[in-house]
């Protein structure tokens, strides 16, 4: 069960979960959906139509157009799945209608990479 | 989140499509944050203007959105990609100048105030103590909550436009209660506003909400402005107070080590082809205070200075300009460091700059090579 359902659906995927936060501007490239921060543990993965589990998103206000241009461009992951969800990845996903849920701390530490789950 | 019943309908798509997407977006956030209610906001400051960070998506979306909506509250907005007067120095693509424009227009038809500036806290007057605002600029809210005792959370583009057209925000997080949850000691002697920008860029890392800084009495508005901007790039953080004795439960130093750490982060190179100053947009005390650092002296290299229309045309009244113009430097209004196309791969790989919301995108959206120094330094170290 998740904690809390932000953004409404069912979705089924294969999970991508990030160790690090998030910043949606800068360290994404909208029309691929790679991760281009070299930084980043998700360096050079692509999250389309994944299940993307990470912390929380930091940063730029602007990382909420980036989710919505991964939806426009037909490369946003299937949903989003998060421990604390900011304002950025909230009304992102809430105008691109991906679906989002806060999970429970348990349930966060049990995803694991390449899981196949279903949500929502 | 309990709705009033109009604010159900306006949910439910009863008066019309532009307030159905922004409820949708406030129920969203409101949810998100464990909101009870929504509560009036006097101000609106949007980001999402400049066509290099909302690209074809945001500008088809904005153009079809202010077919509808309208602003409900006072609405500025922040830098777009480009000024206006200097725009064909640059060699922009058409495409680039047509989007650009659309989504400029797209905003003018919602009712904005036409600021295109990321520091509204310089160039308009303040709100009383304690008003509800919804900042969407990162730097903005941490300086609205900080310094200017407003209330505002660390909004988003889409959350502050929605807040924009309804009037309204939820009351959840620092809007409700914006204690410290976190003490920082600052233990970094002689610090400037790098060393500043540094502590926000560490604080915004480690703290939450909002973070207690112990061993600072006051900063000036370089170093102000400087921390708000680094804590919104890297964290979640929105507000800051200087407080020896908060009570904040957990503590942690800031020290040379820890410095060093972020330093080595974000500094790439040990020099830049070119220097640029702003981000945040620079304010008039700062011109003032740039106009006498170079008396008697000219840049070696070119030097932009991103500051916002009004305060150029203050700066130009008052002689500034001129005699920055003088010493080398171009004055750039409309746009700023961050992501702007003017300062790409294209025509350098390292930039010289004080700012660490720049050195963030230069390096991470743009791909260029960063060497951070403090004003002083540059000034010392680039001209002549």
């Amino acid at each position: 069960m998740t904690l809390k359902t932000i953004v409404r659906g069912k979705v089924s995927g294969k999970v991508i979960k990030s160790i690090q936060p998030i910043n949606f501007l800068g360290s994404i490239d909208k029309k691929t959906g790679e991760i281009t921060d070299q930084k980043h543990d998700l360096f050079g993965k692509k999250i389309a139509d994944s299940i993307l589990v990470f912390p929380n998103g930091i940063g730029s206000s602007v990382g909420a157009y980036t989710i919505y241009s991964l939806k426009s461009n037909n490369v946003a992951p299937a949903a989003m799945a998060c421990q604390k969800v900011d304002l950025t990845v909230a009304s992102g996903c809430a105008l691109a209608n991906i679906p989002l849920f806060i999970l429970s701390p348990d349930e966060y530490e049990n995803m694991k990479d390449g899981d196949e789950i279903s949500l929502g | 989140m309990e709705l009033t019943k109009d604010e159900e309908k306006s949910l439910n798509g009863e008066h019309g499509e532009a307030l159905q997407i922004a409820y949708r977006i406030l129920s969203a956030t409101g949810e998100a944050t464990d909101a009870e209610k929504l509560v009036p906001i006097d101000w609106a400051h949007v980001s999402g203007v400049n066509y290099n960070t909302i690209g074809d998506a945001g500008e088809e979306f904005l153009a079809t959105l202010s077919k509808n909506a309208k602003f409900k509250v006072r609405t500025t907005v922040n830098p777009m990609g480009y000024d206006k007067d200097s725009v064909e120095k640059f060699g922009l693509d058409e495409n680039f100048i047509q989007k650009q424009e659309s989504i400029r227009e797209s905003y003018k038809k919602m009712g904005v105030i036409p600021s295109f500036s990321c520091i509204p806290y310089e160039i308009y007057d303040m709100p009383q103590e304690g008003t509800q605002v919804a900042f969407a600029e990162t730097n903005a809210a941490i300086y609205a909550n900080s310094i200017g005792k407003l209330k505002t959370n660390k909004e988003s583009a889409f959350s502050a436009l929605a807040s924009a057209i309804t009037g309204k925000s939820p009351y959840s997080d620092l809007r409700k209660d914006d204690s410290p949850t976190m003490s920082i000691a600052m233990k970094v002697s002689d610090p400037n506003e790098l060393t500043f920008g540094l502590l926000g860029y560490f604080a915004g890392k480690v703290a939450d909400k909002s973070v207690a800084i112990s061993g600072v009495k006051n900063l000036d508005k370089r170093c102000n402005k400087s921390l708000c901007a680094s804590m919104g790039t890297s964290g979640s953080c929105g507000k800051f107070v200087l407080d020896d004795n908060s009570g904040a439960s957990e503590k942690v130093d800031f020290d040379e080590k820890e410095m060093q750490k972020v330093y080595d982060e974000l500094n790439t190179t040990e020099s830049g082809d070119m220097v640029t100053l702003g981000s945040p947009q620079l304010g008039l005390d700062e011109m003032n205070d740039l106009t006498s650092m170079l008396k008697g002296r000219a840049f070696k290299k070119r030097c932009l200075i991103f500051c916002p229309r009004t305060i150029q045309e203050q700066a130009r009244h008052l002689g500034y300009a001129s005699q920055l113009e003088s010493a080398g430097c171009e004055l750039m209004s409309d746009c700023c460091t961050c992501l702007t196309p003017l300062v790409t791969k294209k025509d350098v790989d390292r930039v010289t700059t004080n700012s660490i919301k720049g050195a963030y995108y230069y390096k991470n959206s743009s791909g260029l090579d960063v060497n951070l120094k403090p004003l002083s330094k540059i000034i010392e170290d680039e001209t002549s």
